[in-house]
């Protein structure tokens, strides 16, 4: 019985692929073709070079996909563009009118608090942020600028990202499912969905974000499904045992044990995302990217390199803060051993 | 009715354990199973009843399926086959809300590598079995709190699992089973992952608090003395099958196949053996004229380890009392030299 379902699988397989080339021979255009198609297995001269009517036609149909989509769906994607540009827009604003001392301040508070008041790391992240106004004046609204688009498109990771990672560990099937996806969001170049972001967002932050979304998403669904599944299975037993409902174990148990995971992906997350934000500054983005994209242009090695030490920078910010965060989560999770007696 | 009955479970571990099934049944072994079809043979027509208020041992090495069996009456693990009664409800009836309810209230399990929640306290981790019940909190830590009394761990409450020693985290796992009040207790080698001298120390804190409790205990273990200790009844398994139910005494006196003599061979009898087990009743003792010189008393209840040197000491008969005083029978030298000899007893001393 399964030998047949196999041989059936194989049958269906081979069908599809001679199906595949008799499509790309038909749609090949008769300049290509030989004049009938007996012709092939009379003239052989066609196994020499790659023959031109052995093209199977992608570009075409995807094109006119993409039309199609833009045509029917454009309001959907304009009521997203919206809302994503309007939360830009809006946090990019009342962070720019900020007096600058203001704004050091902030991220001072939120390093002390977020890595658990540890002095060392509020202080190295109090000097970073001032060497990105000092490195160049104009320099502070574009890492505003940066920030923000990284914040948004790192919170639309979270929000997706998180759950569909929970998702993947609880369901076999889910995550055969989406495995691949993943693979092929972190394999494809950055550019062949920068294009189609720009088709469906137009120019400027929404597609930025949009590209961080997939280039940095993978790794945290990822940590968070690996997280998940590394629980010990005893813990998970002992919480089944005394009549937790899978909801109660999730909550309870498994999400708070996966947490350090959790912030790691989170922490590589942020990462991927300034590393993504510059490439997005080809696309018409601004912030801090297009100062090494107008180095670039310039040949101009000191303004490049400027600009990449403000993003060192930035990356160095963002780091310290998700590390220590996720250190501290780790800490009051898993706290060392004391000796008692 | 017994508490617990277990009725022809089989489980089988691979794809497709439905189609082995037949096979199993038909008395294939668990070698050939697993080289023709790939699949384990976790248990193997495993039936069992445990009484209300016993605590029953079920033993065997490692692989032979003991925590596999455990886990059924839960239904951790779903059988193949074959049907479990708790009470007389067929846990295998019940659906996911009832089973959850079921867990909640009917028992309780404590697991060898403790199982605690590593970011719970103490008390959050005694109080886990409540806070799914969905108790309030001050009543959650009140009770969390007894049980953490109940098992001597007061001071340590608001400490976290691995900032304690195997032996006190294992008593965080013993008082979180006691929490929930349930009158069955699993305890999967609760205490093989202790050193000896804290094994010893936990095995007596079981034993009192069962004293008071008078839980229905069933206790895995691999360990032989642990079992003759805690087992009111005792079952062996080999390989998914159980080859003998009995009482400890059972055991030792009449073992069933090798692979139990093989278990039973290095136990120390005079340590395990009670003197009321042994002893010839007065009619006996009258009967085959032997001559009472030289009379040692001892209780009923007295292992054969306790009176043994003094019997070593001067040649005596071995007048058998119990808590009043009154004569129950006697011990003769013969009678103590065949206890304690190894071989088979061939069933003489059947308890």
């Amino acid at each position: 019985m399964n030998k047949y379902k196999t041989y059936l699988k194989y049958f269906i397989y081979s069908a599809i692929f001679v199906y595949v080339i008799i499509i790309s021979y038909r749609s090949a255009r008769p300049r290509y073709k030989p004049e009938h198609y007996t012709d092939i297995f009379k003239d052989f001269s066609w196994l020499n070079d790659w023959p031109k009517w052995l093209d199977f036609p992608l570009m075409q149909p995807i094109n006119s996909g993409f039309d199609w989509l833009i045509s029917k769906y454009g309001l959907f994607f304009d009521g997203i563009n919206n809302f994503l540009l309007g939360i830009y827009t809006s946090m990019r604003n009342s962070i720019v009118d900020l007096p600058w001392p203001l704004v050091i301040a902030m991220v001072i508070t939120i390093t002390y608090f977020a890595s658990g008041k540890k002095i060392q790391t509020t202080v190295l992240v109090a000097f970073c942020t001032f060497f990105l106004g000092f490195l160049s004046p104009r320099y502070w609204d574009k890492c505003i600028m940066t920030t923000c688009i990284v914040v948004i498109g790192m919170l639309l990771c979270i929000i997706i990202g998180i759950p569909v990672g929970i998702a993947m560990a609880r369901n076999k099937k889910v995550r055969n499912a989406l495995l691949p996806v993943l693979d092929l969001m972190q394999t494809i170049p950055s550019f062949c969905y920068l294009i189609p972001g720009i088709l469906l967002f137009g120019l400027g932050a929404v597609p930025a974000i949009i590209a961080i979304f997939v280039y940095a998403v993978p790794p945290l669904i990822r940590l968070t499904d690996l997280g998940i599944r590394l629980v010990d299975k005893e813990v998970i037993e002992a919480s089944e045992a005394f009549g937790a409902s899978k909801k109660q174990t999730l909550w309870g148990v498994q999400i708070p044990l996966a947490l350090p995971n959790i912030m790691q992906g989170i922490n590589q997350c942020t990462m991927m995302s300034l590393a993504m934000v510059v490439i997005a500054s080809m696309i018409g983005t601004r912030g801090i990217g297009d100062e090494v994209l107008l180095g670039l242009q310039q040949l101009n090695v000191g303004m490049a390199t400027e600009a990449g030490i403000a993003i060192v920078l930035l990356a160095i910010i963002f780091d310290r803060i998700t590390q220590s965060y996720g250190e501290k989560l780790q800490e009051r999770t898993q706290p060392k051993k004391k000796i008692n007696f | 009715m017994s508490k617990i009955e277990i009725k022809n479970v089989y489980k089988i571990f691979g794809e497709h354990p439905s189609k082995v099934l037949p096979m199993v049944q038909e008395g294939a072994t668990k070698e050939e199973i697993l080289e023709k079809t790939g699949h384990t043979v976790g248990l193997d027509n495993v039936s069992l009843n445990i009484e209300e208020g016993e605590t029953f041992v079920c033993m065997g090495l490692s692989g032979s399926g003991k925590s596999t069996l455990i886990r059924h009456i839960n239904r951790l693990i779903d059988p193949t086959s074959g049907d479990i009664l708790v009470e007389g409800t067929n846990v295998m009836d019940l659906d996911k809300k009832n089973l959850i309810e079921f867990r909640r209230h009917k028992m309780s399990m404590v697991f060898q590598r403790f199982g605690l929640f590593p970011h719970k306290t103490v008390m959050e981790n005694v109080g886990y079995g409540l806070e799914v019940q969905g108790k309030k909190l001050e009543e959650k830590n009140k009770i969390a709190m007894e049980k953490i009394e109940a098992v001597g761990l007061n001071g340590f409450e608001h400490q976290y699992p691995n900032q304690l020693s195997g032996g006190m985290q294992q008593r965080v796992g013993l008082a979180r089973a006691l929490a929930t009040n349930t009158d069955i207790m699993l305890m999967d080698e609760a205490f093989s992952a202790l050193d000896p001298l804290i094994r010893t120390e936990m095995q007596k804190q079981l034993i009192n608090l069962q004293t008071e409790l008078k839980k229905t205990i069933v206790f895995i273990t691999h360990d032989l003395d642990e079992s003759l200790k805690l087992g009111d009844h005792i079952g062996i398994l080999n390989h998914g099958k159980l080859v003998q139910v009995g009482t400890p005494i059972d055991i030792i006196m009449n073992p069933a196949d090798d692979y139990v003599a093989a278990f039973v061979k290095d136990v120390n009898r005079a340590k395990v053996i009670k003197a009321k087990i042994i002893m010839l009743t007065p009619e006996d003792f009258k009967k085959n004229g032997e001559k009472q010189s030289n009379i040692i008393k001892v209780n009923e209840n007295d292992f054969l380890d306790e009176f043994l040197p003094k019997v070593c000491l001067t040649p005596a008969t071995i007048e058998v009392i119990d808590n009043d005083g009154n004569i129950k029978g006697y011990i003769t030298e013969k009678v103590l030299s065949k206890a304690l000899t190894k071989s088979n007893a061939n069933g003489a001393y059947k308890s």
